[in-house]
């Protein structure tokens, strides 16, 4: 089956990245791009996805702070924050919401990999 | 205010440089977290092409007070002048946060030069080594110099511009709200970097996107 992936990031050529490293490891997925946390939003309340990638530092909400909105609505689905910010606090509050911290730039290694246990995720939580 | 200067860079090419500052900022961040023990909060960059006056202008406006800066000056295919800015008042506070807190203020007073330009030459090295690995390229960097006075100080050391009066303008601001600790990180480049910076940019897209 095909899954449904949210990517949001307020850069334009991180999203292209992101769609690049997606079309090397998965290019049946379906892609939908967000630039900003209420964008984001908007769309999830029509769509359901079944990962989430979200940059931490954007104008308006940060990448958290959408995390905590989407994990209202979406209790298990797997959330990436994705930043060059690896201080303590953010990996923290990441960590808290139930989020993976990602590095920036994000490499098709790390990606892959949290991919990987996000499918095992959502595959056992249908069980 | 991007309009008082031409657009030298295309929409792609100006969010892919904004990336890397973020890139490079996020990098200094979280050392200098490292350095005073507390979270540092960044805001997203704006980079804009402007006139020097009008840069000068923008800091202006944020801040009217008496400024210390911790200046480096970057040379390779691109070249300008990276600065680590505070409002004076906090800078004692700043070095008071990385010597531990503990010290007298005779003694921070005596630290206060030394210890701003080495975290300045931290958060300043740690933004633009990130900036140049993500170009493949190689930075210069002089050492750091503390200066004190105000945004058109800063703005206009010498060496003077090469050509025209149009800067590329970035500017980020950071807060360690436990510490009472603000300030700013603002780059600025002349014009003959900027032919330089759009190729370079066009590589980092091609390999990041293409």
């Amino acid at each position: 089956m095909t899954y449904k992936l949210l990517i949001v990031d307020d850069s334009k050529l991180a999203r292209m990245s992101v769609a690049k490293a997606m079309k090397a490891l998965y290019p049946d997925w379906e892609r939908v791009e967000a630039a900003n946390a209420d964008e984001a939003l908007a769309l999830s309340s029509d769509a359901l996805f079944d990962v989430a990638l979200l940059d931490f530092n954007m104008p308006g909400r940060d990448g958290l702070e959408l995390a905590t909105d989407l994990r209202k609505a979406h209790p298990k689905m797997p959330i990436a924050i994705i930043s060059a910010n690896h201080q303590d606090e953010i990996v923290a509050r990441a960590t808290a919401i139930g989020a993976t911290f990602l590095p920036k730039p994000l490499t098709e290694t790390a990606l892959s990999g949290f991919l990987k246990t996000a499918l095992d995720q959502i595959e056992s939580a249908k069980r | 205010m991007t309009s008082t200067a031409p657009s030298l860079l295309t929409e792609l090419q100006l969010d892919a440089l904004t990336e890397l500052v973020n890139l490079g900022v996020s990098k200094a961040a979280a050392n200098l977290r490292e350095m005073v023990g507390a979270q540092v909060h960044l805001s997203v960059p704006t980079v804009e092409l402007v006139t020097r006056g009008r840069a000068i202008a923008i800091l202006a406006e944020r801040e009217s007070n008496n400024l210390v800066a911790v200046h480096q000056v970057f040379e390779g295919d691109i070249g300008g002048r990276a600065l680590l800015i505070f409002p004076e008042t906090k800078s004692l506070e700043l070095v008071r946060a990385i010597t531990g807190g503990d010290l007298p203020l005779e003694d921070i007073i005596e630290l206060e030069q030394e210890a701003l330009a080495e975290t300045g030459n931290v958060l300043l090295n740690s933004c633009l080594a990130t900036i140049a690995n993500m170009l493949h390229r190689s930075l210069k960097m002089s050492l750091p110099e503390v200066l004190r006075g105000n945004a058109a100080t800063f703005f206009s050391l010498a060496p003077p511009p090469e050509a025209g009066d149009v800067v590329m303008f970035l500017y980020i601001t950071f807060a360690v709200r436990e510490r009472d600790i603000s300030g700013y990180i603002a780059m600025i480049m002349d014009m003959p970097s900027l032919t330089a910076l759009t190729h370079l940019l066009d590589e980092f897209i091609e390999r990041t996107a293409g």
